[in-house]
């Protein structure tokens, strides 16, 4: 029986700059020391966990002209917490999203190929795009880079990469002594690359690393954002963890990669998910509502609720109704540095349907707040959570999930002592690592050169 | 650090530069070197912890963003010496959990990288060490570098024409930029405040934004909004260092770093070159700043010297060519050396890095041979004495220029 059963696949993601993280919470430990990323990894390595995820921000979030002070604010960089996580760890994967417009391909090739070398084959890239003056202000181009070009121009940053990893086909390095051979070839490494946004040409210096090319990861839902993945990505990290859209975005994905000639195997669709585990159900549910409250307070709802208006709201009251003025439409002046706030494509419809909602349900702005943006993906005592998780990766809403706990660093030891086992006893999750590389637990193919 | 030649004898300082097998283009020939592990984590581990284990101050890890080559304008298509090298800050945060008091210092190229990315990547190796990063700033006028990121238009450059005006030129600019890049970097490394993060579940904020800080730089060559996402590091200001062969890099050393790297050939030299810096150190207001001027020297070292020069000589044989290069090379035993540094330190020198021919020859016997050598003498540390690479330097953590401006504007 077993053996027809879907694997599943399970990440860790360090929760950062989102709410979450419940700072307040007497257990919740540092965002930026060493110590938390160390203990972290180590529990999703003892776990047995695929990876670990880090997101990144270029420009620091606000809303009405000032820094957003209710969140955590402020994170390490990427590739140096990956990198000295390669140093705790053995087996677990180390994923971090890299911005494909304020970086350049020679560049970040080589920090991704270097990663690959440091961890003995385990890192991987999630490739974002953004566009925005407002970020491009702590770079040497500014916001050099329209919107609809931007899948453009990660599309050709990747291929560029590509082409960077690919210039060392893997058996140049001799070092032979005695003949006094470093290199077989003066050709290693070489490469030219021109499209619109590139035009590069040289030699690689990073020989090629243990997985070939770094994993690729890719998050993006509209239309553009998902062809980009099925022609590009190993997998995709979706927000569409609930059964029902998850398996239409799932079968859409997956139905768009043969026309890339590829096989439904070779595109993983990992959710974003959340989890609250209690001793029953009902206990569960307790805490899942506690956390919920404390991660929107009735500050973080108004402030919510204004990425949407595009107004200052601060005279509203959270327990109250919403607001029955409508949203600002002009530029987006309010919020900055916000991914969600592009996910909002058309606000006026998006704050008619939450009244409507609201005045159904009998929301307040707090609790339609919490509805929105605050549920849990996981609620339940550990077999209930096992359960369902496992429920959707076989009925093929997701190959699996990517957790972010709600407390920084310790949030993760409950799922890895208690659901972890549940499924491992279930053969549907791994108890020892088969293989040493990423694209191993991901049962991803080495790409050849 | 006082400059008063009548004061008593600072402590020396010592530093090693990492760079592949060794700086003979021979080095990874020698059984020692392990040259098939060159890109494993293994290979530099081992190295910094030698290094470690020899009280050394800090080790640097050379970086570019082209593959080697012994035509600095071109690829020279070489395949007989070591070509390929991995990401140095990434080397650096590698081996920084492994480790535990000596500074790590990589090399990062200001001409073709942002100064917002290694802002953050900097006081990231100075979290994951505790306090030990430092960064060592150079520029690249190399056509074939350029080509690597097709942005910039440099003019191309030899070093035979340094002295041409176009070229000056050109080097003047760059080393403009650097010194944008390193003042962009250290506003960044103060736009949070030490006590930004507050908690206060009270009003529910997890910072006091007034603690954070836009630095708002307007450059020739940058503008950068800031702050940085990262908060301030353990040392507040990593430590900022360069290599320097003429006026104008003297200039970035004198008015921007921490720590210059310098290569005369002798003790009068290392004199001329050190009353130079700190005359222009004094020029650029930094008078009163600690600024260590470090010698450095390509070195073979063995029990005699007469082995030393053998194994060098049979190091130019396999290579086919005499070692060249802008250091000095020494070529004898651990006292010899332990002689010449004292020398040039009483010159004006206040720390050496010395360059191993071959790593994994010439590092252990820098930290089993010269370093007891010195110790003896009483002129280095018995023991790390301090738990910052800035503490290990004499330099104290610099407050925040932000807060006390902030301060200042209160009283």
């Amino acid at each position: 029986m077993s053996d027809t059963l879907k694997q599943i696949h399970l990440a860790a993601h360090f929760p950062g700059v989102n709410n979450t993280t419940v700072w307040s919470d007497p257990e919740a430990g540092s965002q930026i020391d060493f110590a938390s990323f160390s203990h972290f990894a180590r529990t999703a390595e003892r776990a047995k966990f695929d990876f670990l995820f880090l997101a990144e921000g270029l420009r620091l979030r606000e809303q009405g002209g000032a820094i957003y002070d209710l969140d955590v604010v402020g994170r390490p960089d990427t590739f140096g917490i990956l990198a000295a996580l390669a140093a705790v760890t053995d087996r677990l994967g180390l994923a971090g999203t890299i911005n494909s417009t304020f970086n350049e391909p020679y560049e970040v090739a080589r920090q991704f190929a270097s990663l690959d070398h440091l961890s003995a084959g385990r890192a991987a890239w999630n490739v974002v795009t953004s566009w925005d003056a407002f970020t491009g202000e702590n770079f040497r181009r500014g916001g050099f880079l329209a919107e609809e070009d931007r899948y453009t121009r990660a599309e050709q940053f990747l291929r560029a990469s590509w082409e960077l990893f690919d210039s060392w086909g893997g058996d140049e390095i001799l070092a032979d002594r005695e003949s006094g051979r470093f290199l077989r070839s003066a050709d290693a490494g070489t490469f030219a690359h021109r499209d619109q946004h590139f035009d590069i040409a040289g030699r690689f210096n990073v020989p090629r690393s243990p997985q070939g090319r770094p994993v690729i990861f890719q998050a993006g839902d509209s239309d553009q954002g998902r062809e980009f993945a099925a022609a590009t990505a190993d997998a995709i990290f979706s927000r569409h963890s609930a059964p029902e859209p998850g398996r239409a975005f799932y079968e859409d994905v997956k139905g768009r990669l043969a026309r890339h000639g590829r096989e439904r195997d070779e595109l993983l669709i990992l959710p974003a998910a959340t989890f609250v585990l209690g001793d029953t159900d009902a206990e569960a549910e307790e805490r899942a509502h506690e956390v919920r409250r404390a991660q929107v307070s009735g500050q973080t709802a108004i402030k919510f609720l204004e990425h949407v208006w595009n107004r200052d709201l601060s005279s509203y009251d959270p327990d109250g109704p919403l607001p029955d003025v409508d949203p600002d439409t002009g530029e987006h002046t309010v919020t900055r540095g916000r991914a969600s706030v592009r996910m909002v494509r058309d606000p006026l419809a998006t704050a008619s349907e939450w009244r409507q909602r609201a005045k159904a349900e009998g929301l307040s702005i707090r609790e339609l707040v919490i509805e929105t943006s605050a549920r849990q993906t996981f609620i339940g005592s550990p077999s209930t959570v096992a359960r369902a998780l496992n429920d959707s990766v076989q009925s093929e809403v997701s190959d699996g999930f990517i957790l972010a706990p709600h407390l920084v660093p310790g949030g993760l030891d409950e799922f890895a002592d208690k659901v972890v086992p549940l499924l491992q006893e279930q053969g549907v999750f791994r108890t020892e690592y088969e293989g040493t590389t990423l694209r191993d637990h991901l049962g991803l193919r080495t790409p050849k050169a | 650090m006082s400059q008063s030649p009548s004061s008593p004898p600072e402590p020396l300082h010592l530093a090693v530069a990492l760079d592949g097998t060794g700086w003979h283009p021979a080095s990874w020939r020698e059984p020692e070197s392990r040259a098939g592990e060159l890109f494993t984590a293994g290979f530099w581990l081992d190295a910094v912890r030698e290094a470690e284990a020899g009280l050394l101050d800090f080790v640097t890890f050379e970086d570019s963003l082209s593959l080697q080559s012994t035509d600095p304008t071109a690829d020279d298509r070489r395949t007989d010496q070591v070509r390929g090298r991995l990401d140095a800050v990434l080397i650096a945060s590698r081996v920084a959990p492994l480790t535990r008091h000596v500074g790590l210092v990589p090399s990062v190229v200001a001409t073709h990288t942002e100064p917002f990315h290694l802002a953050k990547a900097v006081a990231t190796l100075d979290f994951v060490s505790s306090g030990r990063a430092g960064v060592r700033v150079k520029v690249s006028a190399a056509g074939h570098e350029n080509a690597h990121f097709g942005r910039r238009d440099l003019p191309p450059f030899r070093p035979q024409d340094y002295l041409e005006p176009e070229a000056q030129k050109l080097v003047r600019e760059l080393f403009a930029e650097a010194a944008e890049y390193v003042e962009v970097l250290r506003r960044l490394w103060d736009s949070w405040e030490d006590d930004a993060e507050i908690r206060d579940a009270a009003t529910g904020r997890f910072i006091d934004r007034e603690k954070l800080h836009y630095i708002d730089f307007e450059g020739e060559y940058f503008s950068v909004k800031g702050p940085s996402i990262t908060p301030r590091s353990p040392q507040g200001q990593p430590l900022v260092t360069s290599l320097a062969h003429a006026a104008i890099p003297y200039e970035l050393v004198a008015s921007s770093t921490d720590v210059g790297y310098v290569t005369p050939h002798d003790a009068a030299e290392a004199r001329a070159v050190t009353e130079e810096i700190r005359a222009a150190q004094e020029a650029a207001g930094r008078g009163g700043e600690t600024l260590h001027v470090f010698g450095d020297l390509v070195v073979f070292l063995d029990e005699t010297a007469g082995a030393a020069k053998a194994r060098r000589r049979r190091l130019d044989d396999l290579a086919g060519a005499p070692l060249a290069s802008d250091a000095e090379i020494f070529t004898g035993t651990p006292a010899e050396l332990a002689d010449l540094l004292l020398d040039w330190q009483r010159a004006g020198l206040t720390g050496f890095r010395l360059r191993p021919a071959v790593a994994g020859h010439d590092l252990p016997a820098v930290t089993r041979g010269l370093v007891p050598e010195l110790q003896s003498r009483g002129a280095f540390r018995n023991t790390y004495e301090a738990d910052s690479l800035r503490g290990l330097l004499g330099l104290s953590r610099p407050a925040n220029r932000y807060a006390r401006v902030r301060a200042g504007g209160q009283s």
